[in-house]
């Protein structure tokens, strides 16, 4: 019992992490149709900024999460403006592959300027690095800390979506771009706001990912971009709540499957749950079918 | 007989260069890779440049090939063991294709992408923890089989066969699912049959590439065909054009080339590579070649022998 | 017998009940036209027909070669082998392909030979391409495109383009023509060729012919038969003649009467 509630608490660690992520890619699908390959090495880069806050510049926590968060806005508002807008009307396939470029540049440049080695993030102290233990099972402070940042941010995200006017126009590009432009909507500064957004969130989990996990490295965003993506997919692309409750989905899966299973196999599992549900029901958990109109 | 001298000449000269050590045991190895990326973006170009669907798992079928011709090579170290191997990994890729083709290839677009991209990790997954195929370190020794004779039959061999389908009704019918697929399917083309037919023959070429890639560089391991390799190749059918043999051809040449120039240089590479992918899409998306194929006045009738359905005869 | 036997063809999409309880009956040879206002689930029709949609309730009968095939929920490739071919409101052709290609791909199904005679290039293939070849300059030249063969679909000018569409669908030798909308975006010019062209290929190709179209003067010229529909329901069914009088069809096309002032 002990074991599975412990796995449940870990997963749901997971499963913010993977939850901040999935929330770029859905919010940048469900405006510009586009699976942003890019997006897990954002969230990688959110890591090493704050890797190189903390160490070189010896800014505390807090801090070094809102200058990365600060610093993945602008690369993502760059990454948009360079590379997908002249794609704006490009087959879909083109952007695809644009997006794999984006992907490859920032995680090999990554390499080639600050080497392939893993880095380490300096241990936490003060309340970082409390714990408490409910009998046999242990919840440490960064655990709380991930989960209550992640809330906090989907709170924020939620009330930008639903009530400011940007947020609405976010919603409406999503639903029909061309209608949204003919109501005057500028729908390239929507666009850009929903790539500074979702990227945000992406470093955001990438400082998390660092102070939680330890380690960071240029290639960690491959997988846990995908499986993110999965995620997205999972609870509903397009849709935000559907990335919370894909991103703890899986989250939550993937431990058990280490915990209870082997952990070589975690990685297989998350791709057959992508492969399942994009036959069973691509629209996802939360997802509604439209057809294309022939 | 003009088509003949075409296809024996290229092989002659080539031999006697690597007979008289013109070309030295280190091109040869880089003459190896040309000659697989050839079969392997000819293969994919199939699916994805002529029949339109996005495939991210080319690695994954390559590396069934490879696994497969490697254990059956190890133990049969013989001639006939290696072109068994060669046959049961290519045929083992195509029924792999078949599975995971049907349920996915009702997919469009980005998902497809994904999905294959999902499927070819789950191989490398499974090969990485079986005990048989020695996990992550790899299995080595395999007896090396291949040679430029070799290298050069198959890669003539499946461009020669690739390009008879694709001039044929069979291959006009892939080509039309890429243009409409609706309108295809209205004019009596089962389009999700031809889907699965063009992943699985893609499938088996990348499966005897898989194999021939074994038994040169007679050592394996799973992070050689992951997701990388599959970008390898796409970045070879994106710069020769997708929808151009013969740009495939080209472009397999000129990578292999680049390959080798910045062989201790990796990450310059990948960068040089993944600017290559986004400056093409943004500037020249058809690549070097478009969806034409060469066909100088020089090369005349091996011009018109290459290109499909454009309406030649 | 008759050549098309619709009963009930029903179909929803989430909550919208796009087609309802639609019946309609075609005989072999008859040129019928399918009218209604924007919306009112025309195409849909054609979809179900054509086999892009299943329906949800109903059954579509068609009979030909003395058979009679149930077409409802069969994919399209196969209700094309059947006998019905059709167009689409917004062409859809085979844009970077040549004319003669388009049609070459749409005589398809009547080659004969298989995927090895396709890689090794064998006897069959030879001979099986020929008479492809034969076949189709020889319906170009029917279909008066041969001039043009050469030609990427997408240089074609508009009104070519339709006539090429319609070509590739009767290059499917089909019993059952599914026309949607062939005189959108044409000039009168035009649109009195294609009304040629359609009376023309009738008689050429002995077919029975569905017609969506909003030109009315194509319609009451051509039409022997009319159906007519409002929000996915079929609210008329005559002759030219009737349909122009008909309360219920001024209604759902003008709105209520308006009083003199």
């Amino acid at each position: 019992m002990e074991q599975f509630l412990q796995q449940v608490i870990n997963g749901l660690s997971l499963g913010s992490i993977y939850a901040l992520i999935a929330l770029g890619y859905t919010m940048i699908y469900g405006i510009i149709k586009l699976i942003n390959f890019a997006h897990g090495d954002i969230y990688m880069l959110g890591a090493y900024i704050g890797y190189f806050c903390m160490t070189i510049l010896k800014l505390g926590f807090l801090p070094s999460l809102l200058i990365a968060m600060a610093g993945c806005t602008v690369l993502g508002f760059a990454i948009e403006k360079i590379a997908y807008k002249p794609l704006r009307n490009a087959p879909r396939i083109a952007v695809l592959i644009t997006a794999i470029g984006v992907s490859l540049f920032l995680e090999y440049g990554t390499m080639f300027f600050v080497k392939a080695n893993v880095r380490t993030y300096p241990a936490m102290t003060g309340l970082l690095a409390e714990r408490y233990q409910f009998g046999g099972v242990v919840v440490t402070m960064q655990q709380i800390l991930i989960l209550v940042i992640t809330i906090l941010l989907m709170v924020v995200l939620q009330f930008i979506v639903k009530r400011t006017k940007i947020g609405k126009a976010m919603r409406a590009a999503s639903l029909d771009n061309d209608a949204a432009q003919l109501m005057g909507i500028n729908v390239d500064t929507t666009i850009s706001f929903t790539f500074v957004l979702g990227s945000a969130l992406a470093g955001a989990a990438g400082v998390l990912v660092g102070v939680y996990y330890n380690s960071i490295n240029p290639l960690m965003g491959m997988m846990p971009g995908l499986k993110a993506f999965v995620a997205a997919v999972l609870g509903g692309i397009g849709l935000i709540p559907g990335a919370l409750i894909g991103g703890y989905l899986i989250g939550i899966v993937e431990v058990f499957v280490s915990g209870y299973g082997s952990s070589m196999y975690r990685d297989a599992v998350v791709f057959a749950i992508l492969i399942l549900i994009l036959i069973v029901k691509p629209t996802g958990i939360l997802g509604k079918s439209s057809g294309e109109k022939v | 007989m003009k088509k003949f001298i075409g296809i024996v000449l290229p092989f002659v000269v080539v031999q006697i260069l690597i007979s008289t050590n013109i070309i030295n045991s280190y091109l040869q190895a880089t003459l190896a890779t040309i000659c697989i990326n050839i079969i392997l973006a000819v293969s994919l170009n199939l699916i994805t440049g002529f029949t339109g669907q996005f495939s991210l798992g080319h690695a994954g079928f390559m590396s069934i090939g490879a696994y497969i011709c490697a254990l059956i090579l190890l133990r049969f170290p013989t001639l006939p063991g290696f072109l068994a191997g060669l046959l049961a990994g290519a045929v083992l890729a195509a029924l792999v294709g078949i599975l995971v083709g049907l349920p996915t290839l009702r997919l469009k677009g980005d998902y497809l992408a994904v999905a294959t991209l999902g499927m070819s990790e789950i191989i490398r997954v499974i090969l990485t923890n079986l005990e048989i195929t020695n996990g992550a370190a790899g299995l080595s020794g395999i007896p090396q089989f291949v040679n430029w004779f070799w290298l050069y039959l198959f890669s003539a061999g499946t461009v020669l066969l690739l390009v008879n389908f694709l001039n044929s009704s069979h291959g006009r019918a892939c080509i039309s699912i890429r243009e409409d697929e609706i309108a295809a399917e209205s004019v009596g083309i089962p389009v999700t049959r031809y889907k699965v037919i063009a992943f699985t023959v893609g499938a088996f070429c990348a499966g005897i590439a898989g194999g021939l890639y074994a038994s040169y560089f007679y050592f394996l391991k799973p992070g050689t065909f992951g997701f990388l390799k599959s970008i390898d190749v796409l970045v070879i059918v994106v710069l020769g054009g997708m929808g151009s043999m013969s740009g495939s051809i080209l472009a397999a040449v000129l990578l292999a080339l680049i390959s080798t120039f910045l062989q201790s240089f990796p990450e310059l590479r990948m960068i040089l590579y993944s600017l290559l992918l986004i400056v093409i899409m943004i500037f020249r998306p058809q690549g070097l070649m478009g969806s034409k194929e060469i066909s100088l006045s020089i090369f005349g009738k091996l011009g018109k022998f290459l290109s499909p359905g454009k309406g030649r005869e | 017998m008759a050549l098309l036997y619709v009963k009930k063809l029903t179909k929803s999409f989430g909550g919208l009940m796009a087609v309802s309880n639609v019946s309609m009956k075609l005989e072999q040879g008859e040129l019928i036209g399918l009218i209604g206002p924007n919306g009112a689930g025309k195409t849909t029709v054609f979809n179900l027909l054509a086999g892009v949609y299943a329906p949800d309730k109903g059954t579509i009968t068609l009979t030909t070669a003395g058979r009679e095939i149930s077409l409802e929920g069969q994919k399209p490739y196969n209700i094309c082998k059947a006998g019905v071919a059709r167009t689409f409101q917004n062409i859809r052709l085979f844009r970077d392909l040549t004319v003669f290609d388009n049609v070459r791909i749409a005589m398809h199904q009547n080659v004969n030979y298989g995927l090895l005679s396709g890689f090794l290039h064998l006897p069959s293939y030879q001979r099986e391409e020929k008479k492809l070849k034969e076949e189709s300059l020889e319906f170009l030249r029917i279909m008066k495109l041969d001039d043009k063969k050469d030609e990427l679909a997408k240089n074609l000018p508009y009104g070519e383009q339709r006539h090429l569409e319609i070509a590739r669908a009767l290059a499917t030798k089909p019993a059952l023509l599914l026309l949607d909308e062939p005189a959108a975006g044409m000039n009168p010019a035009e649109t009195a060729a294609l009304t040629e062209l359609i009376q023309w290929i009738r008689k050429q190709f002995q077919l029975t012919i569905l017609l969506i179209e909003h030109d009315m003067s194509l319609i009451m010229k051509i039409c022997e038969r009319i159906y007519v529909l409002d929000y996915g329901m079929l609210i008329a069914n005559g002759t030219p003649d009737e349909i122009r009088s008909n309360p219920r069809v001024i209604k759902a096309y003008l709105g209520e009467e308006v009083h003199d002032a």
